[in-house]
């Protein structure tokens, strides 16, 4: 069995005729672990044995049955380390399976192999991970996105069928779009978080990789729902998201963005994104300029915001109750201070630092309130424009994948490249991006990704609309 | 809001993070850059608006008070760097 290509929907189809076993998969991926990660560096630790003994139980007649699903190394899976890709996690193992990974289970997945990210998903390149470098799969010299780029490198090298990730500011969109995968960020409210290792918690929402929409779709199903250990969760059924996958869009009016269509960004970004326009054009859809006026002021907002939540979330780690520690310490004080300075890298200290701040006794009226206050604004520019189409449409990302180093003296430059993701999750609405072409950079085919967004809980429509597309462009 | 200054230094010791002076001269102008960015949002008109904590309208969540499973003893303590007859072990907080 060859991993290339293999999606999802078609390994359940071999392993219910009985052509291909869950161990046979096992065997499979390892295969391609061994011949394709030493250049990608997609995972950070996997166990080929326990996977093997679980793929030898899986009952096959459940809608995962024997599907090994990657995880980005920020969610816990019962007796696995989760690194969170941080020195200060080193040594930790995870006491619980998180309910993401316990619904996978119930629905015949085998949670496989642990992906690497940038450290506590704080960044947009995996640069920030303080263990090992992960490469675009299209151009080792090129960084595979961020934060989950380890879980969309991985899918998109042909190393997994499917992965988790975590989106908080466009960390699942944006590396699916500059590796050339499926990337899924479900409403705020729609997977549980109960397990995932929090890093804003009004912002941070778990969603899968994969390489059709059709497979997304069925992920989507496993670990959708309502959780009473997450009171975030919301209490909504939910739906059949394959049953009304093929219904296509004709009759259905999308919103192009205009604000997301500006000055700086990659040509050839913004010609295969109106390309794709054309093609929802071509399919029937009614194509409709809208206007997301206080878009410019996301990034800033979210900064804000997303640092102020970290600042506090990350407290927990003082080396106390888990985690390394700093060796012998000669007060209280100083344990914290050189358990913390030693077991954080830059990025994280950065956003504790400014976190904090926007949070401090005179400032929070200034930064935080005001910082909520628009947040407020831009939730209300996205229920102005449903109001008036049924999805947007827009490039996931302003540039193709950047070179590894590029960006990193300049934190501001790397938070720039969550431009068009980052709203979304203000919003709390879902996303999704897709492969939507190339852009030929220095001789090297890098992808363009197509953002979709569509109301909360409207993920049926969502990814219906992302599935006319990919279904008119592999016809 | 005029440009307040952001202490690295004082802040760090705020939070707990030992910072050497490498890192301090690193970190302030990155973040005087970062702060002079987000100042942008002051041209926001935000007079009567409501602020947004979280995206989705759910407040106060109950369960009902029932004791469940938790943790062993054993088990919470399973990851901590230093323990010791079932109890986490830290540096001496009170003189005696």
């Amino acid at each position: 069995m060859n991993l290339e290509g293999l999606t999802i929907t078609k390994a359940r189809r071999l392993i219910q005729a009985g052509e291909l076993s869950p161990v046979q998969l096992v065997d499979a991926v390892q295969a391609a672990i061994e011949r394709t990660d030493p250049a990608v560096g997609g995972y950070l630790s996997r166990d080929y044995e326990r996977a093997r003994a679980l793929a030898e139980k899986t009952d096959v007649t459940l809608p995962l049955g024997g599907i090994p699903v990657a995880i980005k190394d920020v969610i816990s899976v019962e007796g696995e380390s989760c690194t969170c890709a941080s020195q200060i996690l080193q040594g930790y193992v995870a006491p619980y399976d998180a309910t993401v990974i316990t619904k996978l289970r119930a629905a015949g997945a085998i949670p496989f192999g642990r992906t690497n990210m940038d450290e506590f998903a704080m960044g947009s390149s995996t640069e920030n991970s303080s263990l090992r470098i992960t490469r675009n799969p299209r151009d080792p010299e090129r960084i595979p996105g961020g934060s989950s780029g380890g879980s969309a490198a991985v899918v998109a090298a042909d190393e997994a069928m499917a992965s988790l990730g975590s989106d908080t500011g466009g960390s699942i969109r944006q590396p699916a779009a500059l590796c050339g995968c499926v990337g899924l960020k479900p409403s705020y409210g729609r997977v549980s978080r109960y397990g995932l290792v929090a890093f804003a918690s009004s912002l941070d929402q778990i969603g899968p990789f994969t390489h059709t929409v059709e497979d997304a779709a069925l992920v989507l199903q496993a670990i959708a729902g309502h959780d009473p250990l997450d009171s975030t969760s919301l209490d909504l059924p939910v739906p059949d998201y394959s049953a009304p996958l093929n219904d296509g869009v004709k009759g259905l009016k999308l919103g192009v963005p205009k604000e997301y269509f500006v000055e700086g960004m990659d040509p050839q970004v913004e010609a295969r994104v109106r390309a794709a326009v054309e093609v929802y054009r071509s399919l029937g859809a009614e194509i409709v300029e809208v206007s997301l006026p206080h878009t410019k002021y996301a990034v800033a907002d979210y900064y804000i915001i997303a640092t102020a939540e970290a600042s506090a979330n990350l407290a927990r780690f003082d080396g106390v109750r888990y985690g390394q520690r700093a060796s012998a310490p000669r007060d209280l004080a100083d344990h914290y201070g050189r358990t913390r300075g030693e077991g954080f890298g830059k990025e994280v200290k950065r956003r504790i630092i400014l976190g904090t701040y926007v949070l401090s006794s005179g400032y929070y009226d200034a930064f935080y309130l005001r910082a909520q206050k628009v947040r407020t604004l831009i939730r209300r520019d996205f229920e102005e424009a449903f109001r008036k189409v049924d999805g947007l449409l827009s490039p996931t990302s302003p540039v193709p994948a950047f070179k590894i180093g590029e960006r990193m003296a300049d934190p501001l430059q790397m938070y720039l490249a969550d431009i068009f993701t980052i709203a979304a999750n203000l919003a709390g609405i879902c996303g999704i991006s897709l492969p939507c072409g190339d852009a030929e950079v220095d001789g090297k085919k890098l992808p363009v990704g197509l953002q979709i967004m569509a109301p909360a809980f409207e993920e049926a429509r969502l990814l219906r609309i992302a599935r006319a597309y990919e279904t008119a462009r592999t016809a | 809001m005029s440009a307040p200054h952001l202490d690295v230094r004082y802040i760090a010791n705020l939070v707990r993070l030992r910072l050497t002076e490498e890192e301090i001269a690193e970190l302030q102008p990155q973040l005087d850059h970062v702060l002079s960015y987000i100042e942008q949002l002051d041209e926001v008109n935000v007079e009567g608006i409501e602020p947004t904590a979280h995206a989705s309208a759910v407040y106060n969540v109950f369960r009902a008070d029932v004791p469940r499973n938790g943790f062993t003893q054993e088990q919470a303590t399973a990851n901590a760097p230093h323990s010791g007859n079932g109890l986490f072990l830290v540096p001496k907080v009170v003189e005696g």
